[in-house]
């Protein structure tokens, strides 16, 4: 019983641990002077993706560069800079690859067209090949045919 | 059964029959697409999936006006740095491959190839100031980037980065990642000669 107590605790302590490490992450505390700007600030921090991890937002990323942008972007959201000031910050500097919905141009047209090009190739490939099965026949039986069927008819009935 | 099926093979043949020009392409074509990804698949192979395209390449130099590593009094502004081409490398002591890129960059700085202008970014002054004690000094310059904001200007997402800057300020390469002889023979001695240094020009103020 005892050692089993003790097991439970450890494991619990365990279950603490990671929690207290989850919360670390979103420890920045930036003090806003409304709601509005709080939300706005929020939403920023997931448009845009980190540089570093690549696969994670500025929010949810604990890369120091991560808590760098933060900081760039809190201040411009406080000195009421537009999205769209903000999002050109970045861009200009780490290139469409922070957006998580980069622009429309010509590096970018498969990217946004490509997957809807391919269902349409595989749309209409698919509508080719069921039109191209042939029809059932309706034509009447030849002569020769008729024969061969009244012979095959005959032949396999046992007598 | 075996009816149904003879008429079903039979039919799909005679069809094709007709149409002999519709045969090579419908076989073709995935071998076609099946080619394309290999190639794409081969040529992908060989990227780092992390390095960035630089968003830099061709813009001049951001403005900056930073202390001088160990000399925190001497500011160092963009405008200074003109004059010759330089590579400004940036380094730090956290950083694991700027070891491995440090030799490289002292045997650069030895032979007199190319300015280095020396960028530390993020890191302790002691440590940065030991590191170049113990390993030797490749740069003709160190700045200090402290809160690594002048590393954000220049999209630099990690170390070390290096860029090649023209004499009048403009970034002409970028690179994410150690600097040796492959990349200095292949990548930024073309782009020196394109921009007129066919001759590379000694480093001034080495020891």
């Amino acid at each position: 019983m005892m050692m089993h107590a003790k097991r439970l605790q450890s494991v619990l302590a365990l279950c603490l641990l990671l929690l207290v490490g989850k919360v670390w992450a979103e420890i920045d505390a930036y003090p806003f002077d409304d709601l509005a700007q709080e939300k706005r600030f929020h939403t920023l921090v997931q448009e845009f993706r980190c540089p570093k991890c690549q696969n994670q937002n500025l929010a949810d990323s604990n890369a120091p560069l991560a808590k760098d942008l933060r900081d760039i972007i809190y201040a411009k959201v406080k000195a009421n800079e537009s999205d769209q000031a903000i999002a050109s910050f970045l861009q200009e500097r780490y290139g469409d690859f922070v957006l998580y919905r980069p622009p429309v141009k010509a590096s970018t047209m498969l990217l946004w067209f490509g997957p809807a090009l391919v269902l349409l190739i595989a749309i209409a490939s698919a509508w080719r090949w069921l039109r191209r099965r042939p029809a059932p026949s309706n034509s009447p039986l030849t002569e020769q045919e008729q024969a061969r069927l009244k012979a095959l008819l005959e032949g396999g009935k046992p007598s | 059964m075996s009816e149904s099926q003879s008429s079903q093979t039979a039919a799909p043949a005679s069809d094709a029959n007709k149409k002999s020009a519709a045969i090579p392409l419908r076989f073709l074509a995935p071998l076609l697409i099946f080619v394309a990804l290999l190639v794409l698949f081969f040529f992908g192979l060989g990227k780092d999936p992390t390095e960035l395209p630089s968003a830099l390449q061709g813009k001049t130099m951001p403005a900056f006006q930073l202390p001088v590593l160990g000399e925190e009094t001497r500011l160092v502004t963009d405008a200074d740095l003109k004059g010759k081409p330089y590579l400004l490398n940036v380094w730090a002591t956290w950083c694991p491959t700027c070891y491995v890129e440090h030799p490289y960059l002292l045997a650069l700085a030895q032979q007199g190839r190319i300015r280095l202008i020396g960028m530390n970014y993020k890191d302790e002054r002691d440590k940065a100031l030991q590191y170049l004690a113990r390993m030797g000094n490749p740069y003709e310059t160190v700045i200090s980037d402290a809160d690594g904001r002048l590393a954000i200007d220049l999209g630099v997402y990690g170390a070390p980065e290096t860029f090649l800057v023209s004499a009048d300020g403009v970034i002409l390469y970028r690179r994410a990642g150690d600097v040796n002889e492959r990349i200095w023979q292949d990548e930024i001695v073309p782009l020196l000669a394109q921009a007129g240094v066919t001759a590379v020009s000694p480093a001034e103020g080495q020891p």
